[in-house]
């Protein structure tokens, strides 16, 4: 049954048809008409943001936190350009995201009309897949087709520009069921043989690590559920990349902590020194390997992945299997567990009294201080404030954001949303909101530092108005901290631009926002401050002073291996050589 | 590692000779790419392979199926074996594309590549480009009492030649197609 409508109508029908519920945007002259429909119905929540960049990180926050897709919703020309941030930011890390843009009349596209840009191409490289609707017949199977992108195979960031006239002409409306989706049908199933072929490793391995990532919160609940499933049955350790924490616990007995540049020092020691590894649902970023030619040398790989082409990218693996985690997941135990639930046990068991070994060095201990509060000390509290409940974390970029990857626990898939791909300052505070619209009776606190938090600082006004009650817990060094980091240790202490001369007062900011500002400096009241924050029923800046020349350890260094990491200050001299300077 | 055959490019190594198993020499490979003949997707090919700094010796795209509306793009190309591996799960991985096929690694092609050459001169100079050119079967399509243009078709090395032979001769201009490229047999 096709209907006739208008583009606008369409729109906002496809969009209810597809289950959203959520829209993140801001109006403009090109969007005017989708407005105009957005204004006469009540199913589709809209949120207004303050700028186009908000809305899309908002999104991922919505989408992260839901495992369903985020729907951003922008005007042509300037709305598109400010929305290319997070896409890219989304495709790095594998978001699903639906753009929806605005464009100028499809008559004077090429004419430099005003607020017009060539989205389609700007956008090309920033998402999975775009499209430009030049015919309000085609509209409604376009939009669908995106979600269908959108959403399966790696899941991904997609964008649909749609010209006024096109959104003004009435046309046909499809329903999902009915449109045509195209021939995109990334393969989901593993090939068996190369899942029994990393059964027969996981039966012969002596010092096995589970390395996982995104992938597994990507691919739904179950997959976390059959990987704790398999941690347990075989008593591998497992490690995690930032963007996979929660889908095994962190409070589970094989959990190492993360792996990487910051990771910790016994999970890079059994990367280094595993003889299997099964990496699910992780693509060997710089930031988990370090020097290529010795990351994990002496270990068979294993990569489960559903994007053929994170198989053997950097590095080379033995058994590479295609597909969805979940999938793969489940055949690997049945396979598993029909050959008898085979494991090498004792050798296994030597394998936990060594990685022990490494953890009684306890690699996240540092010097506290009773005078002036430590990052890691104000994050430990939160930890420990704020454990049991139930909570979102989200985070800017830098080393509040190690810092909060290492001492903040995660229990569960979707609680832990952070730019781990492309690395966006100003990613935090509207992923907050976003998950906070999406899970309104959550704590959901952003954990952030105070330069990355002014990026996006205008999304505080959002928080207000949909009282979206978010914490934003600012660990305010007064630095660039990460980039003053590796000044210190790279640029021989040449601080070029990285103190935060001419901060705002974050506590009349907050009030000038309409929130509530929290202060301090102390670390005795530290706890209190906290929950002063939790406690309270609207939009907090919490302005946490803390130490000023705090660095991030363990640290692997540019350029070097998992078992060359630096533990803390004393380490530190000549660490990186030329060759690692050029890295980032 | 016998359970599972192995495709090209996979070896049952770890990183550490990941280098000397797939080598370091570059390899040319000649791929077809069908895709949707949608506006922009040659852009998004492009896009890929200077985005990602993959080489590109040659493209031709046309549309061979209207009906379909599916056009072949055939792209020349040069990289490491793990560059090449890399380029094709790329490009199959867009949304767009139905199938990559590495004519250079599965089996027996033919690769023909168009050109239109403009060679001036008189005298001498004029009789030798025309005894040339019947050497190497290239075609006069237009012709004036001071200039041929040649039409050639062959691979691309067999056009270098005779564009090389040319030069002397008075070579003016040359017009390629690129690569046009088929398996042999069924």
């Amino acid at each position: 049954m096709s209907r006739q409508m208008t583009g606008a109508d369409i729109v906002i029908q496809a969009l209810k048809d597809q289950g959203v519920d959520t829209v993140f945007g801001y109006p403009g002259g090109a969007v005017l008409p989708i407005y105009d429909a957005i204004f006469q119905q009540n199913d589709i929540r809209h949120i207004l943001v303050r700028h186009e960049q908000g809305a899309t990180h908002a999104a991922e926050g919505y989408a992260r936190s839901t495992g369903k897709p985020g729907v951003v919703l922008v005007t042509s020309g300037p709305g598109a350009t400010n929305a290319v941030t997070g896409m890219t930011d989304a495709l790095m890390d594998s978001i699903p995201m639906i753009v929806l843009s605005g464009q100028v009349p499809s008559f004077m596209i090429g004419s430099d009309a005003f607020q017009e840009a060539d989205t389609v191409g700007i956008t090309r490289p920033c998402t999975k897949h775009n499209w430009l609707v030049k015919d309000t017949d085609k509209l409604a199977s376009t939009i669908h087709e995106a979600f269908h992108v959108a959403t399966s195979g790696r899941p991904g960031p997609v964008l649909v520009d749609i010209p006024k006239d096109i959104q003004f002409a009435k046309g046909k409306y499809v329903g999902p069921k009915k449109a045509d989706l195209g021939h995109y049908k990334p393969q989901v199933k593993g090939d068996i043989e190369a899942i029994t072929a990393l059964v027969e490793l996981i039966e012969k391995a002596e010092k096995p690590l589970f390395y996982t990532g995104g992938g597994v919160i990507n691919s739904g609940k179950g997959a976390s559920q059959l990987l704790r499933e398999l941690v347990k049955g075989t008593n591998f350790p497992i490690t995690s990349t930032l963007m996979g924490l929660g889908a095994y616990p962190a409070s589970g007995d094989n959990w190492l902590g993360m792996l990487g540049m910051h990771g910790t020092y016994e999970a890079n020691l059994a990367t280094h020194g595993c003889d299997l590894l099964v990496c699910v649902g992780a693509r060997f970023d710089d930031r988990i390997t370090g020097r290529l030619d010795a990351f994990s040398p002496n270990s068979k790989k294993a990569h489960i992945d559903i994007d053929p082409s994170s198989i053997n990218k950097v590095i080379h693996v033995d058994v590479p299997i295609i597909g969805d985690i979940g999938h793969v997941l489940e055949d690997l135990l049945k396979i598993w567990k029909s050959r008898g639930r085979k494991t090498k046990a004792a050798e296994i068991k030597k394998w936990h009294a060594q990685i022990d070994e490494w953890r009684a060095v306890e690699c996240l201990s540092y010097k506290n201080s009773d005078t002036v509060i430590k990052p890691q000390y104000a994050l430990q509290r939160l930890e420990a404030l704020t454990k049991g409940m139930d909570r979102y974390i989200t985070t800017e970029v830098g080393q509040h954001q190690m810092w909060a990857a290492q001492y903040l626990g995660f229990e569960e898939p979707n609680r832990w949303m952070t730019s781990g791909g492309l690395g966006t300052m100003g990613y935090g505070l509207p992923a907050s909101v976003g998950a906070q619209i999406a899970h309104p009776d959550s704590l959901v606190i952003n954990v952030a530092g105070d330069a990355s938090w002014l990026m996006n600082m205008q999304e505080m006004g959002t928080a207000v108005q949909y009282r979206a009650p978010v914490k934003q817990m600012i660990l305010n060094n007064e630095r660039l901290g990460m980039v003053r980091q590796w000044q210190e240790l790279l640029h021989g202490e040449r601080y070029s631009h990285t103190w935060s001369e001419a901060l705002p007062d974050f506590v009349k900011l907050a009030e000038a926002f309409g929130g509530k500002g929290i202060r301090c400096s102390d670390p005795a009241d530290l706890d209190d401050a906290i929950m002063e924050m939790i406690n309270y029923d609207g939009p907090v800046i919490f302005d946490c002073l803390v130490e000023k020349h705090e660095n991030c350890f363990p640290m692997i260094p540019s350029g070097k291996a998992h078992n060359e990491m630096l533990m803390g200050e004393a380490d530190t001299q000549n660490a990186i050589d030329d060759s690692g300077a050029v890295l980032v | 590692m016998n359970a599972v055959k192995l495709k090209k490019g996979a070896s049952s190594h770890s990183a550490y000779d990941l280098k000397s198993f797939l080598g370091d020499v570059e390899e040319t490979h000649t791929l077809a790419v069908l895709v949707d003949n949608e506006a922009g997707v040659l852009a998004r090919v492009i896009g890929l392979f200077s985005g990602r700094g993959y080489n590109i010796e040659s493209l031709t795209v046309a549309e061979v199926d209207h009906e379909g509306s599916r056009s072949r793009i055939t792209i020349v190309t040069t990289g490491t074996p793990s560059i090449i591996v890399q380029i094709k799960a790329q490009l199959a991985r867009m949304v767009p594309v139905y199938a990559v096929n590495d004519l250079t690694v599965e089996g027996p092609s033919v690769e023909r590549e168009l050109a239109l050459l403009k060679v001036t001169g008189t005298g001498e100079k004029r009789v030798e480009a025309l005894r040339t050119a019947e050497i190497f079967r290239a075609r006069v399509v237009d012709s004036t009492l001071e200039s041929f243009v040649f039409e050639l078709t062959g691979t691309p090395e067999k056009i270098d030649a005779f564009a090389d032979m040319m030069r002397p001769l008075g070579l003016h201009d040359v017009a390629r197609t690129g690569v046009a490229a088929i398996a042999r047999g069924t």
